[in-house]
């Protein structure tokens, strides 16, 4: 199949960057295995020495562990004799390693300590003589934390976590990760069969919040007058989709006829789901950063969340969410987290939505194949930043950083 | 004996009735089998094995109850579906309160996909309260096995 890009530049996205398997191979190459920063972990979640989690580096497990000196490894799950994936509990506390099949161990920084028979029996058989444990630990990767979260990279040369985001990127993560030390209020994981692309694309088209989330336009979180930014910083991979909070009776009435979705005098039986508490030092009521290449962090009003990208092929990917807050919230603040839990999430207002038009687009592409996106709105802004919730400006940012990763 | 019996038999009749709402996404008719200060959530065994308090759907109360019938009735936008709710394994435990735990599977139909495919699985972990008119959910706590949720929750279970 011919990776040919379509003449019209990046207005025009071709299927094969969605369907194609050797893509998706390369992405894993190239992308997730290559000059990136992936999310694996909170801290909060591996606060103790022994503590571990199970997680994903692309499409590869990892185990995440913090170590008796407080440092934090990631190595592959993959025993370093016969491959298998010793780690099977999603998350534990262990001492040390040991792989089920022929009882290698290893410590938690994923160096090989213990390989039985090492000699043999009785003087027959055994490892080779010159065998070196140091030489058969399981492979690790690079490390970072920012503000209580941990990313890992197949890359040993990366620059640091701020310069990788840039600074305005920066400004908004640590909005939402203030300091304040988090406290894990629970996971969502779900399949989504779509391209995992799309799922940053969703959160780079400003444009359809206003258009598929009625309930926002409805509730007067999100509307097309609203104060808003589509942030993007100079290399077009990462994003932040910001907006602040308005009334929705304060809108014209042409913009009203735009939105099929507005529809007048629908209030909720109980609006707390709706209240925003103050609590960041930022302009911003609702923030959805998009950290390339596998990170988003959602601060919805009060409802804040890691969704954690894992691919399992060009069709389908996991994502896996861990909702959290802050240790110091009180009882009640908890629970108004936990209640506006309710637009996001694979059975929010707002997240189910999301899932169903990403899983149509990837449907549309498998039955009607070998065609183009269009995403040519805001042609004034290229690629890139742009003040206007209707623009892709931000699609084609990530689009010119692909390609140019890709080299296609 | 006998009233075990008979309570039993009333609140197996009342699951019945509530995957009868379900399947035909009568959502009104769903949320009116709680108690005005009833807690419904769906969240996985993952979460709830760990104390962790978070939900897929977390309803404090049936005002909130009925908003997420009214959005999903009005502003949701999902793919149509069959849903077929299979309820069993019915215990009962009568205290201070009404206590019972019962099986769960949804089943679930797409209609660009031949077959039904197992949306759910997993247990109600419930509280029920005898009021005027008949039994009522103080509280069903839907605790699902499934590590990965297909695709979306649309609708309650």
């Amino acid at each position: 199949m011919s990776h040919a890009w379509p003449a019209e530049g990046l207005s025009r996205i071709p299927d094969w960057v969605y369907t194609d398997e050797s893509i998706y191979q390369r992405e894993v190459e190239r992308i997730f295995h290559g000059r990136t920063w992936n999310y694996v972990a909170l801290e909060a979640e591996i606060e103790n020495p022994g503590d571990y989690i199970r997680s994903n580096v692309g499409p590869t497990p990892v185990v995440v562990a913090r170590a008796e000196d407080g440092s934090i490894s990631v190595m592959e799950n993959r025993c370093a004799h016969r491959a298998a994936d010793f780690c099977r509990s999603l998350a534990g506390n262990a001492r040390e390693f040991v792989c089920p099949y022929h009882q290698w161990t290893y410590d938690l920084k994923g160096n090989l300590i213990g390989v039985p028979f090492r000699r043999g029996v009785a003087g027959k058989g055994g490892m080779p003589g010159d065998f070196k444990n140091a030489e058969h630990g399981l492979r690790t990767l690079n490390v970072t934390t920012h503000r209580g979260v941990v990313f890992a990279s197949y890359c040993q040369e990366m620059e640091s976590f701020p310069d990788y985001l840039g600074p305005d990127i920066l400004r908004e993560f640590e909005a939402t990760f203030d300091g304040r030390k988090l406290q894990v209020l629970g996971h969502y994981r779900h399949s989504l069969p779509g391209n995992w692309k799309l799922y940053h694309e969703n959160l780079k088209d400003p444009y359809h919040a206003t258009l598929l989330h009625t309930f926002l336009v409805t509730f007067g979180l999100l509307v097309a007058g609203n104060r808003s930014l589509m942030l993007t910083d100079a290399s077009g991979r990462h994003g932040v989709m910001a907006s602040a909070k308005s009334d929705a009776k304060n809108l014209g009435a042409d913009t009203k006829k735009e939105m099929r979705a507005y529809k007048e005098g629908m209030t909720l039986s109980d609006p707390r789901l709706m209240d925003f508490v103050e609590e960041f030092d930022s302009p911003w009521s609702v923030t959805m950063a998009t950290i390339w290449p596998n990170l988003i962090v959602q601060r919805e009003m009060n409802t804040l969340g890691i969704r954690q990208i894992v691919p399992t092929g060009p069709h389908e990917f996991i994502m896996k969410w861990t909702m959290f807050g802050f240790e110091g919230d009180s009882a009640e603040m908890t629970r108004h987290r936990l209640r506006q839990g309710n637009l996001m999430g694979p059975a929010g207002f707002l997240g189910l939505e999301d899932n169903e038009a990403i899983k149509f687009v990837q449907d549309g592409m498998r039955n009607v194949p070998d065609g183009e996106h269009l995403v040519a709105l805001d042609p004034r802004t290229p690629f890139g930043t742009s003040d206007t919730l209707i623009s892709e400006a931000a699609i084609r940012g990530m689009y010119r950083h692909w390609r140019d990763v890709m080299g296609l | 004996m006998l009233d075990d019996l008979k309570l039993h038999y009333e609140i197996e009749r009342f699951n019945t009735r509530y995957a009868a709402a379900l399947d035909a996404q009568r959502l009104t008719e769903w949320a009116d089998m709680f108690t005005d200060d009833a807690f419904y959530l769906v969240t996985s065994r993952e979460n709830a094995d760990r104390g962790l308090p978070v939900g897929l759907i977390y309803c404090e109360g049936r005002a909130m109850i009925r908003d997420r019938a009214f959005a999903l009735h009005n502003t949701a936008m999902f793919a149509p579906r069959y849903l077929r709710h299979i309820i069993g394994n019915l215990s009962v435990e009568r205290g201070q309160e009404i206590r019972a735990t019962a099986n769960y599977a949804v089943f679930q139909v797409l209609f660009d996909r031949p077959d039904a495919t197992v949306h759910q699985l997993g247990v109600y972990r419930d509280v029920f309260l005898r009021t005027d008119q008949g039994l009522k959910l103080r509280e069903r706590r839907c605790v699902y096995d499934n590590l990965l949720v297909p695709n979306a929750l649309c609708l309650p279970v």
